[in-house]
């Protein structure tokens, strides 16, 4: 808790608005110690770069980049540390909670909690699934439809950057003031100026924001490239069903972001300007924010789950070695989900007291939904049905999903019926439920679309064993986990409390906390997986591009792929491209190359994300000058970037003619 | 293959199910929540019909179409059958259907602003029964529950007659909690400026918990009761002794009460100030604030026009009120046009009394 700061003169807070020394943690032994080993940690990795002398090279080919598969693989190494830290968050919840009984309190006071379980939802669902998602479709789009980049590859850098810059403000945070108290979704009032007067709330605020920006700019970049860039022959009935999942949730996305955006915009009028959008007092009505919060939030839902049902799809026919079963029902069954994600928001808040035609319009609504999943799930099923089915890591986890995704689908429609959501709405009940369906089926599909993609991406597999012991570890420690959070909320037990007095609850919860324990053992193994592969990678190297006997355009080209990912655009003419071609006698062209006409790096996405992270930071502290001065600059950058015609190059025909040489030459060794 | 013993793991949840049975939502006290347990029930079981189904099917695939199984067919380009496609999409809108029509129908007679019917499974309500009224008001971190009928008001503690049904007015000070007593009945929001409402009834005599089941903040996990259901004679004893309790309920006291603070003892206020839930309602318990209730009125005809921008005041006790204590300007407020009617103490008439009349099974 803060303390009242005593009065600072004029200049200092004109300087330095809310900020001063108090605002670092320095009387928190645990943030102390966690900024001790993040700082470490980080010196670490710049002595190790800077021995390396590779900062010149990450700054222009990574930083810099406007390469999709870049930005893609940027988006996942950003993914991967915020799943770390948002799995502190998680075990550290599960630790207070395991111990919090009767006299013991536990070791984290409530206001700590309040921060880390706000913080916890906040990052896995905005920087670390959100980036995981969007890197999937970053890197494979293109490559599925035939396409040598997105359609604005500048804007995709920058999008990727803005996203980073929310992650920045959260992490920054921890150390520099505090986090929002308020919950992920911040429901007013107690997240307006009155009941959370401090910085966290701004913190949220602005972390969201600037990082929506990206969202929304990676959102239309997909839909356009999606819509426009498709190879020649490739109708919108035949593109692989990932680049159909991820045109669903691209609009999605467009849709959907800017009402968080209006909302948040509202709520921080409320905090900075004294409106009353959502005040108790003088007209505001916070239930206006809640309603507006879930017709983002809902979609948002689908938007996380749609691209990994793309992903299972894939990786459920190729490793069945047979075309997926029921593609256009597929295809329908995706395009209903995003119809009908937009008319079942209000199932959030039944107990907020609609009335009972309300209520059971948007329960039935919510199982409808239900019918396209449960269509879905049959179509993998019976694609699998008459396959020869190959249990590799990517199937692996698709199969942990079809299992687990069943029993969160069960509880969701359970939840979707009005009077029982009336005994069930915001207990552990619920928590179990969208943990069994994020963790079953958003993590299991990144999981299972990085296994698939990995051989593509860095031209060698994955490690077999280490994977296994993570796909277990994930799967045995998540019903740990989370099962005993379903026997909790039929006690009653409700989200977000921080000490119990009913000590028979205990056993539940440490149960609970051993499965995080197996889950952190899980995360770990997947770190060592890609520790053990890097070290192997001569070994485990993928030769000719493609080690799955997989189907879609993407495994056409080399592993890795070129720059330009394909020297001659491919024609279409079936669903599964690749297959029809390599069924067909497809031969690839090995002369005539031409030049290419590629987009070129630029440092202006970096820059103006960079000043976006000034100007957030700014806003949260109310410097108000810096604010200003950063804004107009921003306003500056954008204009100067945009008198840059330097934007172009193309690679020589010659050099085309050496790279596709090298891959004619692999080809050769691998049918010798 | 090797996935196939660790997944007998799924069994889990059985044994969970099983350990969930004598828990709390599944062995409720009162007709609201047990109906609403057996809903959970229905529904449960109608979507095990499908979901089992499926992980039978999807286990016996992996298992017979593995690629070691050179016996098993093998199709490599089927991919369409109009039956099957009947059936998958068939199949869950059947159950929906049912689902959907058992939605509607509970959806509507449990609705929590409708007045109750029954009593439970086998009794209506009796004809003579007069329903408890309790006001209650979630509070920065504590429940208060004022018994119009009696004149009287309890903090974290509640008490209601077995088998009488109980009127709920729900609101609260400050942030939106939920009020929710797991034995009772399912939960409802509490939210200030707006009054929620809930019709339940308790069947078997006892003490159970009660809590906000909406994060409200730093106290929120303290923020219990007990809910005792007492016989009709238990009840009246209870009320007799609240009122005999010498500390009174009036805005000055509230306005105290109101003020955060965490894991409240029980209370209890012999006598209570007639129109105080109102004015809670209404958030002019301040003397000199405007009620919703007549800002509403004056703005429905129009307003003020620029005088109202004038009609501003500041809350002297602000600093304490609101969380945290970042020096701040105090927020303002509409002033009341009239003047406040002195404070004058609930008198009930005839008030009901349960233990004469107590409806025996």
């Amino acid at each position: 808790m803060q303390t009242p700061t005593p009065e600072r003169s004029e200049l200092m807070q004109t300087l330095f608005g809310r900020l001063s020394l108090d605002a670092i943690p320095y009387h928190e032994p645990i943030l102390l110690g966690t900024f001790a080993a993040t700082a470490l940690l980080g010196l670490a990795v710049i002595a190790w770069i800077t021995r390396a002398r590779a900062w010149g090279w990450l700054w222009r080919d990574w930083f810099c980049s406007i390469d999709h598969k870049k930005i893609g693989v940027m988006y996942m190494i950003l993914a991967l540390v915020m799943l770390l830290r948002g799995f502190a968050d998680a075990i550290m919840m599960r630790l207070q909670q395991a111990m919090a009984f009767g006299d013991a309190m536990g070791y984290l006071p409530p206001h700590h909690y309040d921060q880390i379980f706000t913080a916890h939802g906040v990052i896995m669902i905005f920087f670390v699934a959100m980036p995981f998602v969007t890197g999937l479709m970053n890197y494979v789009v293109p490559l599925q439809i035939g396409a040598r980049d997105v359609a604005f590859p500048f804007l995709n850098n920058f999008s990727f950057w803005m996203t980073v810059v929310g992650a920045v403000l959260v992490m920054a945070s921890l150390f520099i003031g505090e986090f929002s108290t308020a919950g992920w979704l911040a429901y007013p009032p107690l997240s307006g100026a009155d009941y959370s007067p401090g910085v966290g709330m701004d913190y949220y605020i602005w972390a969201l924001q600037i990082a929506g920006v990206g969202t929304l700019l990676s959102g239309v970049n997909l839909i356009v490239t999606i819509v426009k860039m498709r190879a020649p022959g490739m109708t919108l009935m035949k593109m692989p069903v990932f680049t159909w999942t991820s045109l669903c949730t691209n609009v999605l996305i467009v849709a959907a972001f800017p009402v968080l955006t209006a909302v948040l915009v509202l709520l921080s009028l409320d905090r900075y300007a004294d409106t009353n959008f959502f005040t108790n007092d003088f007209g505001g009505n916070p239930m206006m924010y809640v309603n507006l919060i879930w017709i983002w939030g809902h979609p948002e839902v689908y938007i996380l789950i749609l691209p990994l049902f793309g992903v299972f799809s894939e990786v459920v026919s190729t490793f069945s070695g047979k075309r997926l079963f029921g593609y256009t029902s597929m295809v329908y069954a995706t395009v209903v989900i995003t119809i009908l994600s937009y008319l079942v928001w209000l199932h959030h808040f039944f107990t907020m007291g609609s009335g009972a035609s309300v209520n059971s319009f948007f329960g039935i609504t919510t199982m409808i939904i239900s019918i396209p999943t449960g269509a879905k799930m049959f179509n993998w099923l019976f694609t699998m049905y008459r396959g020869r089915i190959r249990f590799e890591l990517p199937m692996l986890w698709t199969m942990g999903f079809m299992f687990t995704f069943v029993i969160g689908g069960m509880t969701g429609v359970l939840l979707a019926v009005p009077p029982a959501d009336f005994v069930l709405h915001n207990s552990l009940f619920l928590i179990a439920h969208f943990h069994n369906v994020i963790i079953g089926g958003v993590v299991f599909g990144v999981f299972a679309g990085i296994s698939y993609w990995f051989p593509k991406v860095f031209g060698y597999h994955l490690d077999k064993f280490w994977g296994k012991v993570s796909f277990w570890c994930w799967q045995i420690g998540f019903l740990f986990a989370f099962m005993p959070l379903y026997v909790l909320g039929l006690m009653g037990v409700t989200r977000r409390v921080s000490h119990f007095e009913d000590a028979s609850l205990q056993p539940w919860f440490i149960t609970a906390a051993f499965g995080a324990v197996l889950i952190g053992a899980g995360i770990l193994a997947s770190l060592i997986q890609f520790y053990v592969s890097y070290k192997r990678r001569a070994s485990l190297r993928v030769v000719g591009g493609d080690p799955w006997n997989a189907r879609t355009l993407e495994w056409s080209t080399s592993s890795p792929p070129p720059e330009y990912n394909f020297a001659f655009t491919p024609r279409v003419h079936e669903v599964d491209a690749w297959w029809d071609m390599k069924r067909n006698g497809y031969v690839r062209p090995t002369s005539g190359f031409l030049a290419i006409h590629m987009p070129k790096g630029t440092a202006a996405g970096i820059t103006l994300a960079g000043i976006s992270l000034v100007f957030g930071f700014a806003m949260i502290w109310h410097i108000w000058w810096l604010a200003g001065l950063s804004f107009a600059g921003l306003i500056g950058a954008a204009i100067t970037h945009s008198f840059n015609y330097d934007r172009d190059y193309h690679i020589p025909a010659d050099e085309v003619t050496r790279t596709e040489d090298a891959h004619t030459r692999e080809l050769a060794a691998q049918e010798a | 293959m090797s996935a196939r013993i660790p997944y007998s793991l799924l069994l889990l949840p059985l044994t969970f199910l099983l350990a969930g049975c004598d828990a709390v939502v599944m062995s409720p006290s009162g007709d609201i929540a047990m109906q609403q347990r057996d809903l959970i029930v229905v529904s449960t079981v109608l979507m095990l019909l499908i979901v089992v189904p499926v992980m039978l099917l999807t286990g016996f695939f992996a298992w017979h179409y593995r690629q070691s199984n050179k016996k098993a067919a093998y199709e490599p380009e089927w991919h369409h059958s109009t039956q099957l496609e009947l059936v998958i999409w068939s199949a869950p809108l059947l159950i929906i259907i049912a689902l959907g029509a058992v939605t509607w129908i509970t959806t509507h007679t449990l609705d929590p602003y409708r007045k109750l019917d029954r009593l439970d499974a086998s009794r209506p309500i009796p004809a003579d029964v007069q329903p408890l009224k309790v006001q209650v008001v979630a509070l920065d971190w504590k429940w208060l529950f004022i018994y119009p009928d009696y004149g009287v008001a309890s903090v974290n503690e509640m008490a209601a007659p077995v088998d009488v049904p109980i009127e709920f007015q729900i609101t609260a000070s400050t942030v939106m909690n939920a009020f929710y007593v797991p034995a009772l009945a399912g939960m409802i929001y509490a939210m200030p400026g707006m009054q929620t409402q809930l019709h339940a009834v308790i069947n078997k005599a006892g003490d159970y918990e009660g809590f906000s089941a909406n994060y409200s903040g730093a106290g929120f996990s303290h923020m219990r009761f007990t809910f005792k259901g007492l016989d009709g004679a238990g009840f009246d004893q209870w009320v007799a002794g609240v009122r005999s309790s010498p500390t009174t309920l009036g805005r000055e006291e509230y306005l105290k009460l109101e003020r955060p603070s965490e894991r409240e003892p029980v209370r209890h206020y012999g006598q209570t100030m007639a129109g105080l839930y109102d004015a809670i309602l209404n958030l002019c318990v301040e003397p000199t604030k405007m009620c919703m209730r007549d800002m509403m009125a004056i703005d429905a005809k129009g307003g003020l026009g620029l005088a109202g921008v004038y009609n501003l005041s500041r809350l002297s006790y602000d600093a304490e009120r609101r969380r945290g204590s970042l020096p701040q300007p105090p927020a303002e407020y509409v002033t009341a046009l009239c003047a406040v009617a002195p404070e004058v103490m609930l008198s009930p008439a005839a008030p009901p009394s349960y233990g004469l009349s107590r409806l025996a099974p």
